[in-house]
């Protein structure tokens, strides 16, 4: 049996949902049966690959950089699930939308810091977007997984059910907040 | 004997049932086991059919109505659970997360809210309009308590408590549709309210975290809602 090529991101969001994805424990050398680990924050791979199987998607969309890699890597994928509270609902990231950009940079670079920089001239810092939005404002989702984080053993039935063609059936055990 | 305590008999979702002239399509399902969701219900206060939650069919009726305050008629043909009523309340729940700001993973009541509940129940795996992110008060002027109506979904449960058990009336709604939201006295901060008598009735049958104790950290909050039938049982009693 060919194994399925799956890939995790990390967008905007703490690495709960790896860390919960690592919790697996030993069901992870199971999962390794079944799946080529192509991208991800666990593996040493520098570019997102084409024609991946299924990409677990952690984080909101909240930097001009995230934005362009959720779009490409959207081409990319055949079923893109959004994993945890802050790709399905935006979550603590989306917090920050109750105010402005601008203010919020001042407050955490200028008002709030021990050495101030200037953060609105400032081209190190990533671009962010007046919005933090959920991954399925921006490109089509096809399986939600909600949680924070969602538990290990709801991740690796998500994964079964869609390697086994039934993703309709992933994450009924799991809700928002968590 | 009054005619709203003569016997009805009617069908629920395909089964044959009898009922006082004066329960509500509610009162009837539950006692049959058969669930309806709610949100403004609440089990010793008056209903008042806002949240619409608990729509169902009436077989002749030219609308959905609120099981919690529709009365059984006699003959009446009620389904609680078809597909299009299940569609109709996944709707209002994802609205009512897309309203304010529940943000389930650092509140009060995680673990322990009826919309969180509710919404996991109906299936709910992700919001499909678009969020509001609109800034509301957080009223933490209270020596015990803090109201925040970020996670207030204007289900009224505590200005009803307040008037018809406490009898202080220290809650109101103000303003209209999404306007609406909660005042302590004449929109005063709570903290100063004369009225309030501190009793807490109104933290216990808030269904979110928007009313909290002071104190309570993440996913702390579980809410205490048995004093209610106990205290308008004994209220009844007395009459
Ligand atoms: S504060 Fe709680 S009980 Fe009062 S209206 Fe809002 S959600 Fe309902
Ligand atoms: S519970 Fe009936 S309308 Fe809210």
């Amino acid at each position: 049996m060919t194994k399925a090529r799956v890939a995790t991101v990390w967008l905007d969001g703490c690495s709960g949902c790896h860390m919960s994805f690592l919790d697996m424990d030993e069901q992870l050398i199971e999962l390794a049966g079944l799946i080529d680990l192509v991208y991800s924050p666990l593996v040493d791979v520098k570019a997102f690959p084409a024609e991946v199987d299924v990409t677990l998607v952690e984080g909101a969309v909240s930097s001009e950089e995230d934005l362009h890699k959720i779009r490409m890597i959207r081409e990319r994928t055949t079923v893109l699930v959004s994993l945890g509270d802050c790709a399905v609902t935006g979550n603590v990231p989306a917090m920050r939308n109750l105010f402005p950009v601008k203010s919020l940079l001042r407050r955490a670079y200028e008002e709030n810091a021990a050495q101030p920089v200037a953060a609105l001239s400032n081209d190190v810092l990533p671009k962010l977007l007046e919005r933090v939005r959920p991954v399925h404002e921006v490109v089509t989702v096809d399986v939600y997984v909600p949680g924070c984080p969602p538990p290990a053993n709801v991740i690796l039935n998500t994964v079964r059910a869609i390697l086994s063609g039934q993703p309709a059936q992933a994450a009924v055990n799991s809700r928002f907040g968590m | 004997m009054s005619v709203l305590q003569e016997v009805k008999t009617l069908t629920i979702n395909g089964r044959e049932a009898s009922a006082r002239g004066d329960e509500t399509i509610l009162e009837i399902a539950r006692e049959h086991g058969i669930f309806v969701p709610t949100l403004c219900h609440l089990h010793g206060l008056s209903p008042v059919g806002g949240c619409r939650l608990c729509l169902v069919e009436v077989e002749g009726a030219n609308r959905l109505l609120p099981a919690c305050t529709t009365r059984v008629g006699e003959g009446m043909v009620i389904r609680t659970d078809s597909d299009r009523l299940k569609g109709y309340r996944r709707m209002i729940l994802e609205l009512f997360l897309s309203e304010r700001n529940h943000t389930c993973s650092v509140c009060v009541s995680n673990g322990y809210c009826e919309l969180q509940s509710l919404s996991r129940d109906a299936g709910i795996t992700h919001v499909r309009v678009p969020y509001r992110y609109q800034r509301y008060t957080v009223d933490a002027s209270h020596e015990l308590f803090v109201a925040d109506q970020n996670r207030c979904i204007m289900c009224t449960r505590c200005v009803r408590v307040c008037e018809e058990v406490e009898g202080a009336h220290t809650w109101d709604v103000q303003g209209r549709g999404i306007e609406a939201r909660l005042i302590s006295d004449m929109n005063e901060s709570w903290g100063d309210s004369d009225s309030c008598t501190s009793c807490g009735k109104c933290v216990q049958v808030c269904p979110t975290g928007a009313l909290s104790e002071k104190g309570k950290s993440v996913a702390e909050m579980s809410k205490r809602k048995q004093f209610l039938p106990y205290l308008t049982l004994m209220r009844d009693k007395w009459k």
